[in-house]
C-alpha cells in the first residue's frame, strides 16, 4: 500500500526532498538512510566515555554543565511553591559560592509556566540572550496520547503564558507503525502553534523517547524526521521511560545533527534528558558533543541537559574543587 | 593429583562488595620477621570517598531498623565469627607472630566484646536517654539517636580485637562505619569483612579500607559528609591536625588511645556517636 497524501509543507523538507512532498517520498527517504552499526556506535560511545578530565578542564566542564542544564521538575505533585523553589535554585544554584553560573532554563509542565515566569521576574530571558528561559513540556506529555487539537491547544497555551521553549513528544505509536507523515504533520503543526503574537517562534524541542523506539535505526530516522519537520532541538527522552538518555543514543543523534550541519549549514540542538545524575556522566556527554558535533555545540542554544538531581552533584564537585575537601548532601539544597 | 594452593586476593570492602582499590595499588603484608604473607589493596582517597557514599546510603536503613533487629544482626555476626575462628587464629599467628594460645585468646575476647555490644542495642537508649523533669502538663524526653557516618582509624597494633573494639560500638546505635584497618595487620580486617558480608548486615553499614591511614585519614577528617571521627588508632598520625580538620565540619571526635586497654568496652564509646534529641509530648488532651 502506498500512502500518497501530501504532508504539510515544511521548509527544510521541501528543500531536501522537493516540492511534491508526500508521505511516500518522506518514507522512502527515511528508510533509505543507512543502518546504524550498533556495535561500532556503542564502542565509540564507550571510548568517548573513558577520557580522563582533570583539574582546570574539570573545573571548566563543571561550570559548563551548569550553564547547559534545563533544571527540571515534572511531577504530578508539582505546586507553584515547588516551581518557585526550583526557580530560586536556578537563579542561585549554590548560595555558598555566588560565582556559580546560572542554569540555561527551567523546565516545567505547561500550567506551571506562569509561576515560573513570575518567579524569574527580570531574570527571565524572554527572547534575549541574557537570563533564564522557561521551557514547558506540551502535547500531552509524556505519552502524547491526545488529539492534535488538544496538543496544539496545550502548546499555544504554554507559549501564551510566556514559555520560551516547548518540549513536545512525538507520537511513538504512529512512528513505530510507519506513519511518518502523521508524525511529521504533527511536528509541523506544533511548530506553528509555537508562533507568538509578534510572529516570533518559541524554540521547539522534539522528544523522540528513544527508550520506546527499540532500535538505533529508528532513532536515526526519528532524528531526521524531527529535523526535517522543523525541530530546533532533538531531545532523547521524557525521563518517564527507562532507558532514558544513554551515551550511544546521544552520540547517534549528535551525528545526525552534525550531518545536517554539513548538508545545510544549519545548526540543530541536542538535549539528552533523564538518567544523567552524576558530574562524571555529564562530562562524558560534553566530550561526546565536542568530538562529534564540535565544541561550538557546547552552548545553551545547541546543547542542554534535561536534569534535576545532576545539578546537586555538580555543585558538590565544584565545592570539592574550591575547598579541597569532599562535600556532602547537607551542603546543597534538598529539591 | 597434587593440589595447587590458591592464595586469596585481599581486597577492600565497600558497599557490600569486595572491589580492588580504584588506584590499582597493592602493598605487601609480611610476618614480623619479614616473610611475605599476602598482597593487600592499598586504598586511595577515592576509595575512601566511595566508602563514605556507600556508608551514607546505608544510614537510613540501619538507623531505621528496630533496636531489636540490630541486636539480632550483630549477634549473628558473633555467631559467624565463632564459626570461622580457626581462620582468624591462623591469620593472627601469621601476622602478629604471637603464639596460638595468644591468638585464641584474642579471638575469644573479640567475640565476647561483639556479643557484649550486640546486647546494648536495645538498652543504650534507656541508659543514655532521660525523662526530663518539667513544670508543665507534658513529658519532656531526651533520646540518643545515631549521628550518621562514623570514620574510624582502627588500632594499628592489633589485627582483630582492636578493629572489633572500634567498629562494634559505633554500629550499636545505628551509625554506619568507614574504617581504616591496621596498616600492618590488614588481613583479619578483610576476613572480618567476609564475616560481615555473610551475616545479614546490610551492605554499606561497614566499609573496610586497607592501606595507609596517614594518606586517607585527612580526607575522611575533612569530608563534609562524615559525621564523626574515631581516632582511637591514630596516635602515630598528626592527630591534632585531624581533630582541627574535623572541627571545621563539626564532627564528633574520639581521641587516640594506646596500650592494651585501648578501646576497652564501654558504654561511653556507644554514646559518643549519638545525638541527643529532646522532644516534648502532651500528657493528655485535657
Amino acid at each position: 500500500m502506498t500512502i500518497e497524501n501530501a504532508v504539510r509543507p515544511a521548509e527544510r523538507a521541501v528543500q531536501l526532498l522537493g516540492d511534491d512532498l508526500t508521505e511516500t517520498t518522506l518514507k522512502r527517504y527515511l528508510e533509505g538512510l543507512p543502518g546504524v552499526d550498533a556495535v561500532g556506535l556503542e564502542q565509540r560511545a564507550a571510548g568517548l566515555g573513558s577520557r580522563s578530565i582533570k583539574t582546570t578542564s574539570k573545573a571548566w566542564a563543571l561550570d559548563k554543565i551548569i550553564e547547559l542544564i534545563d533544571l527540571t521538575t515534572l511531577e504530578g505533585a508539582d505546586t507553584p511553591g515547588k516551581v518557585r523553589s526550583l526557580v530560586a535554585k536556578a537563579l542561585v544554584p549554590d548560595a555558598s559560592d555566588l560565582s556559580t553560573p546560572r542554569v540555561a532554563a527551567v523546565c516545567v509542565y505547561g500550567d506551571m509556566v506562569p509561576y515560573a515566569v513570575e518567579a524569574l521576574g527580570s531574570a527571565h530571558a524572554a527572547g534575549t540572550d541574557q537570563g533564564i528561559n522557561v521551557a514547558a513540556v506540551a502535547t500531552a506529555f509524556p505519552s502524547g496520547r491526545a488529539s492534535l487539537a488538544v496538543k496544539l491547544a496545550d502548546t499555544a497555551d504554554a507559549v501564551a503564558a510566556g514559555a520560551d521553549e516547548i518540549d513536545m513528544v512525538i507520537d511513538r505509536g504512529a512512528f513505530l507503525s510507519g506513519r511518518y507523515g502523521l508524525v511529521f504533520d504533527q511536528i509541523v503543526a506544533v511548530k506553528e502553534a509555537c508562533r507568538r503574537a509578534d510572529g516570533t517562534y518559541a524554540h521547539l524541542k522534539v522528544i523522540l523517547e528513544t527508550g520506546e523506539l527499540n532500535t538505533y535505526d529508528n532513532v536515526r530516522r526519528a532524528s531526521w524526521l524531527s529535523i526535517l519537520a522543523g525541530g530546533d532541538f532533538i531531545k532523547t527522552s521524557t525521563g518517564k521511560v527507562a532507558p532514558a538518555a544513554t551515551l550511544p543514543v546521544t552520540l547517534l543523534m549528535l551525528e545526525v545533527v552534525r550531518d545536517w550541519h554539513l548538508l545545510t549549514g544549519e545548526k540543530v540542538g541536542v538535549k539528552p534528558a533523564g538518567g544523567i545524575r552524576s558530574s562524571k556522566d555529564a562530562i562524558k556527554y560534553l566530550v561526546t558533543v565536542a568530538e562529534t558535533a564540535g565544541e561550538e555545540w557546547l552552548q545553551p542554544h545547541l546543547f542542554r541537559f534535561g536534569a534535576s538531581s545532576l545539578l546537586n552533584d555538580v555543585l558538590l564537585q565544584r565545592q570539592k574543587l574550591s575547598t579541597g575537601h569532599y562535600s556532602g548532601a547537607d551542603y546543597v539544597t534538598i529539591d | 593429583m597434587s593440589h595447587v594452593s590458591v592464595p586469596k586476593t585481599y581486597k577492600l570492602f565497600i558497599g557490600g562488595a569486595f572491589p580492588r582499590s580504584e588506584s590499582g595499588r597493592v602493598y605487601e603484608v609480611t610476618t614480623p620477621k619479614g616473610v611475605f604473607l599476602a598482597n593487600a589493596a592499598q586504598a586511595s582517597r577515592k576509595d575512601a570517598r566511595d566508602a563514605v557514599v556507600a556508608a551514607r546510603a546505608a544510614v537510613s536503613g540501619w538507623a531505621g531498623a528496630t533496636a531489636y533487629n540490630r541486636g539480632q544482626v550483630l549477634y549473628r555476626v558473633a555467631e559467624v565469627l565463632e564459626g570461622r575462628r580457626a581462620q582468624f587464629e591462623d591469620e593472627i599467628v601469621r601476622q602478629e607472630g604471637v603464639s596460638a594460645s595468644a591468638a585464641r585468646a584474642q579471638v575469644d575476647e573479640a567475640i565476647d566484646r561483639w556479643v557484649w555490644y550486640a546486647g546494648w542495642t536495645d538498652k543504650y537508649t534507656q541508659v543514655g536517654g532521660n525523662a526530663n523533669p518539667v513544670s508543665g502538663p507534658y513529658f519532656n524526653l531526651s533520646v540518643p539517636e545515631p549521628t550518621g557516618v562514623v570514620a574510624v582509624v582502627a588500632p594499628q597494633d592489633s589485627s582483630l580485637l582492636g578493629l572489633v573494639s572500634a567498629i562494634a560500638p559505633a554500629l550499636v546505635p545505628g551509625n554506619t562505619v568507614v574504617v581504616i584497618a591496621s596498616e600492618a595487620y590488614p588481613l583479619s580486617a578483610i576476613t572480618l569483612a567476609e564475616v560481615l558480608a555473610t551475616s545479614d548486615l546490610p551492605k554499606g553499614v561497614v566499609n573496610v579500607l586497607t592501606g595507609s591511614a596517614a594518606e586517607m585519614a585527612p580526607w575522611l577528617a575533612a569530608h563534609a559528609d562524615v559525621n564523626a571521627l574515631d581516632l582511637v588508632g591514630a596516635s602515630a598520625l598528626d592527630w591534632v591536625d585531624l581533630e582541627i580538620e574535623a572541627a571545621q565540619t563539626l564532627k564528633r571526635v574520639l581521641p587516640p588511645e594506646e596500650g592494651p586497654d585501648a578501646a576497652a568496652p564501654a558504654l561511653a564509646r556507644i554514646t559518643a556517636f549519638t545525638e541527643l534529641k529532646t522532644v516534648w509530648h502532651t500528657k493528655s488532651l485535657l
